[in-house]
């Protein structure tokens, strides 16, 4: 393997990211305070300034940083995503991260040499939908849907080329198709594709119910917690639900991606950046998850046996998954 | 003299028996006040050699019915055959909706329609879209009335989701396969017990959502009748009316009268909310609140 191996790690805000670099990320990835970005939430997120010196502060660490400009433009709206790609690229962005064809036509023609990556939420999960932004566009990464197995991430690696792939290796799992989903607009009115959020904390109401904790979106009961029972954010495809006179989550259990075990196997097949999902975590999360998955990509670099049991307890007593790589639900 | 909307038949989501689809393209061949036609599966690709062998038969008795007949491809394309099988039908001629980018890339400049599954928000990805070969275009359901306006100036393409179940989110994991404890190669087509979807319900019992096998749809009935002259007047040329088991018959025959202003979307509404429906009438997504939001009666 030459290429060597890339660590992409999230930065919710200034802070954020000078942790996700000290504790050894190769690149960092964040996003504008407002609408432009899927992690819209209040407290998050960069002003233009805060984002010009998380550039200089990456840089001058030998980090990237990447920003995402990854929901659709609102229709008589676009100069809103259209000014910050313009000054994502003034601030020094080494690649930005877009889900919206006409912003990426736009950045493709407004800043040619502007390095370019395709966001999961365009889910482009075959060697066609690549192929389409790579030839027309001059995409150079794509970061894939979290729904694929390793075969077809194998596969999709190796069509792609040139085009880079990333892939997620930690963190939150979308069981749907990413960028394609509209639960959450269904429910609140605000959605990842036009809003930035889902499932958003505005609309997230709790009350007690006996002994048990009840949480709703948009009014509709979606999880109940038993005392002493997790309580995990209440996210809309998470939930669960009476199908068939039968309680379930039905959609995903509350699991977490750790998908450690297979960064040799997806290391091996070509891909090149491993993400961790979690721009809305805190600092000590991003600084313990950082530095375990530093140590595991350095020690795959050096050819050394890696330590795994390290990266166990990291999901915040979440059970972990390996997620669609191995898939078992086919 | 005010422009005449068309109507567009969008493709059956669900999993209908052979012989109903049969039955069910037949009589909207013979009885529809609708001018195109989308058939197709484009949910998922394991029903869709059931319908492949009819398709041909289905295709002729609605072009001799007088309807233009478009073939829509899978929302969710990911196997290399299900890549291929799409390549055959533009190969073989057709008239395609694309309800997917990779399908976009194979028609490579191809005019060609695009379905309500492709991301379409803004008025420079459909500019782009028209460049791409695009006639036609489906808006995602989840548009509001505003957005719509800037979209549909102009272009004489745009097209809006205003009648049946509103599809809200696809997955490669089947639901209706979960359901059951099933793994989806084992599914044994357990979504055909569900012709309108699976209700999904809250832990309150509210109802909620629809699962139809990899896709969720929302629980409630698109019914655009009060915007059908605003569509108009935005521009819309056309309104999509998606598939459910009730009367299609007289769901296009209320929509032709609203758009011929034969009909007030009161009587409309009235008329739509005594057929068998699935959910209550929903107007939300396209008055810019949520989309489960049920459509006031006077």
């Amino acid at each position: 393997m030459t290429t060597p191996l890339e660590l992409v790690c999230p930065a919710g805000t200034p802070a954020g990211l000078r942790t996700a670099v000290d504790a050894g990320a190769h690149s960092v990835y964040c996003g504008f305070r407002d609408e432009t970005n899927a992690r819209n939430f209040p407290g998050l997120n960069f002003d233009r300034a805060e984002m010009r010196e998380a550039a200089a502060y990456a840089h001058a660490h030998g980090a990237k940083i990447a920003i995402a400009l990854n929901t659709f433009m609102r229709a008589g709206s676009t100069d809103l995503w259209k000014r910050g790609v313009d000054d994502a690229v003034a601030a020094g962005a080494d690649a930005l991260i877009l889900a919206d064809v006409g912003l990426v036509d736009y950045a493709r023609k407004a800043h040619p040499k502007q390095r370019l990556h395709l966001s999961v939420q365009a889910a482009a999960a075959t060697p066609e939908a690549i192929a389409f932004y790579r030839d027309r566009f001059g995409i150079a990464r794509v970061v894939l849907p979290r729904v694929l197995t390793v075969e077809e991430v194998s596969r999709l690696t190796a069509h792609a080329a040139p085009c880079e792939t990333e892939v997620f290796v930690f963190g939150g799992l979308c069981v749907m198709a990413e960028g394609r989903c509209m639960l959450s607009s269904y429910a609140t009115g605000k959605s990842p594709n036009m809003t930035g959020v889902c499932s958003p904390p505005s609309h997230v109401t709790y009350r007690e119910d006996r002994d048990a904790l009840v949480a709703c979106v948009g009014g509709f009961t979606i999880e109940r917690f038993e005392r002493g029972e997790p309580a995990g954010y209440p996210t809309l495809c998470k939930g669960r639900f009476v199908a068939d006179g039968t309680m379930s989550h039905l959609f995903e259990d509350p699991v977490s991606l750790n998908a450690v075990t297979l960064l040799p196997r997806l290391a091996e097949i070509g891909v090149t950046a491993f993400k961790i999902e979690g721009r809305q975590r805190g600092r000590a999360y991003i600084s313990t998850v950082v530095r375990a998955f530093r140590k595991v990509i350095d020690a795959m670099a050096a050819g050394k046996k890696i330590d795994l049991d390290e990266l166990r307890g990291l999901t915040e007593g979440q059970r972990d998954t390996v997620g669609a790589y191995k898939k078992t639900w086919r | 003299m005010t422009k005449r909307l068309s109507l567009t038949l969008g493709s059956v989501l669900f999993n209908w028996p052979v012989k109903q689809w049969v039955d069910f393209y037949a009589r909207i061949a013979d009885e529809a006040p609708v001018d195109r036609v989308c058939l197709g599966e484009v949910v998922c690709s394991k029903r869709k050699p059931f319908v492949d062998d009819v398709t041909l038969e289905v295709v002729d008795r609605l072009e001799r019915g007088g309807k233009e007949v478009v073939y829509a491809t899978l929302a969710l394309p990911t196997g290399k055959r299900e890549i291929r099988d799409i390549g055959d039908m533009i190969q073989a001629g057709y008239q395609i909706e694309a309800n997917d980018i990779a399908t976009v890339h194979l028609l490579n400049g191809k005019a060609h329609s695009v379905g309500p599954f492709i991301n379409i928000y803004n008025e420079d990805t459909l500019a782009l879209h028209l460049k791409l070969g695009a006639t036609r275009i489906c808006l995602p359901p989840e548009l509001p009335l505003e957005s719509i306006r800037a979209l549909a100036k102009g272009n004489e393409a745009v097209e809006v989701f205003a009648f049946g179940r509103p599809p809200l989110a696809l997955s490669a994991r089947c639901y209706s396969a979960r359901s059951k404890g099933t793994a989806k190669d084992a599914c044994q087509f357990v979504c055909e017990a569900d012709r309108d979807g699976m209700n999904v319900e809250t832990l309150d019992g509210v109802p909620f959502l629809a699962v139809n096998g990899t896709q969720t749809l929302g629980f409630v009935v698109t019914a655009a009748v009060r915007q059908v002259e605003a569509l108009r007047e935005a521009g819309v040329v056309s309104l999509r009316l998606s598939p459910q088991t009730c009367d299609m018959v007289r769901v296009a025959s209320i929509f032709r009268d609203l758009a011929d202003g034969s009909t007030t979307p009161e009587e409309a509404g009235e008329s739509l909310s005594v057929l068998h429906l699935p959910g209550p009438l929903s107007d939300g997504f396209l008055r810019g609140v949520p989309g489960c939001t049920v459509a006031e009666v006077d």
